[in-house]
């Protein structure tokens, strides 16, 4: 474990632990992290998949949940509950091995994602000096299990489920990574918290004008097609592939795929707001002379990612899906060209300092 | 340059999508102005008028009917739904034998609302409810009479 980051609390508390319990100490210190962070994500998803149905609701002129405890806040726990009760009950002839892998791979990957990503000043569970890079090949990991799913279920529309799954992050990753890097040649590092110090005068998506708004965007779509989520929700493809790569899941084998796509879309919408939206800090230096000053950033942290999700969902909602000629004829057309010559833009704007500055 | 164009045109729909479902969802969140959902058990439902229910005999306030024990509606449900148990008496008047109902049992529970009982009807005798509060603890409930006790045929109709 490289822990360079002394302000880090998570790591405090790490060296605190195998201070005076030696080697059991530091195990448990990072089990109590762990079980932290799982405790946290798991709520984090049931409440975002409270969130996602209230939101569609009001989009399309309904209510949604709203009979089981205070506002229907606590439907989500009902149906994992039901989920947690119900049997995993594949078909005849899956592959054994896959096919129990593919959710435990989907939901390690997402979470594993979590734990580079700054949540307020030293409020990280591993600061990884190459945190942003690490984030994009986790995310990978995470479509290996839809091609698992997909592959080991033995159903055709699975299949076609999952192999989309694989076309569509193969392409998409490109995307996203260029607009990734265009951010780095602005911040010079590649350590998530380096990224949010380095931001500290100007957010970047201020501070680099055009080149910033266009990898954004780029960024936002490339992350949406990662996340898997409509307009881009070919693996899942109601109408054409019943539910795609995870037809054959029922209990919790399903949840955690479920879980998995919206823990998922946190880290996209989190991502995008360390990248160009400054993170943690406050607006405007709005709260940096109050007392507390890693609560407000966690709380300026989760108000900006809830603002990403909501444009999410925003999309979701109102875009059409796209065919899969058109999804490529996007990234391949489109996407990718205008990111090569948007990374070659920025570095003209970094090396000339015509970044703006307050 | 098509191609620059088609960009700039395709986020200008985007944004127009994106204009026309925000113009919604904001109204219906802070004020539920577009919210078409009812709150079924606490607000009263809407029930269209000629919404098929289950069926009813019409009567009057003198617990008098229409029906004259034709069955032409036992005849025309095409699954039994509707029996009736009638009579002949003597009316006093006239001195004739007339058919009289004695009961109108209506099985709600076979019924597939197909209205061909009461397009049968020569009197309009019976008619729609909309009543939907159907559900019952007991099947046996949903045989119904549908003719209140103690009633009798409306004087005139047989003419």
């Amino acid at each position: 474990m490289i822990l360079t980051n002394t302000t880090n609390y998570f790591a405090q508390f790490v060296s605190y632990m195998s201070e005076h319990m030696g080697l059991g100490g530091q195990i448990l210190a990072y089990v109590v992290i762990a079980a932290l962070y799982l405790a946290f994500f798991a709520v984090a998803g049931l409440l975002l998949v409270y969130i996602e149905r209230r939101v569609a609701a009001f989009f399309q002129l309904r209510l949604g949940p709203n009979r089981v405890g205070p506002w229907g806040l606590l439907q989500t726990i009902a149906d994992a509950l039901k989920l947690v009760s119900k049997e995993i009950f594949g078909t005849n002839r899956k592959d054994n091995l896959l096919y129990h892998t593919a959710y435990y791979l989907v939901i390690v990957a997402s979470l594993v994602a979590l734990s580079v990503i700054p949540f307020g000043k030293g409020i990280q569970a591993y600061d990884l000096n190459i945190g942003i890079f690490f984030i994009s090949a986790i995310s990978s990991v995470g479509v290996l299990s839809i091609i698992f799913g997909g592959w080991g279920s033995n159903n055709k529309y699975s299949l076609i489920g999952g192999m989309r799954s694989g076309l569509q992050m193969i392409s998409y990753e490109l995307s996203s990574g260029l607009a990734i890097l265009t951010i780095i040649l602005m911040a010079g590092t590649l350590r998530m918290s380096g990224i949010v110090e380095a931001q500290q005068g100007t957010w970047f998506i201020i501070k680099g004008h055009i080149p910033a708004l266009i990898a954004f965007i780029i960024f936002v779509i490339a992350g949406t097609a990662e996340s898997n989520r409509t307009p881009f929700d070919l693996p899942e493809g109601e109408a054409e592939l019943g539910a795609g790569y995870h037809s054959e899941y029922s209990g919790m084998g399903f949840a955690y795929f479920f879980l998995a796509e919206f823990i998922n879309m946190f880290i996209i919408s989190a991502v995008a707001v360390t990248l160009f939206f400054g993170g943690w800090l406050a607006p405007f230096h709005l709260t940096d002379s109050l007392a507390w000053q890693p609560l407000w950033g966690v709380i300026w942290f989760f108000l900006k990612v809830s603002v990403m999700i909501f444009f999410m969902m925003w999309f979701r909602w109102t875009f059409p899906r796209l065919r899969i000629d058109q999804l490529l004829t996007l990234e391949w057309k489109y996407l990718l060209p205008i990111g090569l010559l948007n990374i070659i833009l920025m570095a003209v704007v970094v090396y000339f300092n015509l970044l703006v500055r307050f | 340059m098509s191609y620059i164009g088609d960009i700039i045109g395709g986020v200008k729909t985007l944004l127009t999508g994106m204009k026309i479902t925000g113009g919604y969802f904001f109204p219906s969140v802070i004020g539920r102005k577009y919210t078409i959902t009812r709150q079924y058990p606490e607000e009263p439902a809407i029930v269209m008028d000629r919404f098929k229910g289950e069926v009813v005999m019409w009567h009057n306030e003198n617990n008098e009917h229409r029906c004259t024990g034709c069955q032409a509606c036992e005849i025309a449900c095409p699954n039994g739904s509707i029996e009736i148990i009638w009579d002949r008496v003597l009316n006093e008047e006239t001195g004739k034998k007339v058919k009289k109902i004695d009961k109108h049992i209506y099985h709600l529970s076979m019924c597939t609302m197909c209205n061909l009982c009461i397009q049968a009807c020569p009197t309009n005798a019976i008619m729609w409810s909309t009543n939907f509060h159907n559900s019952t603890y007991d099947r046996s409930q949903l045989t119904k009479v549908l003719n209140k006790p103690g009633s009798k045929l409306m004087s005139g109709v047989e003419e």
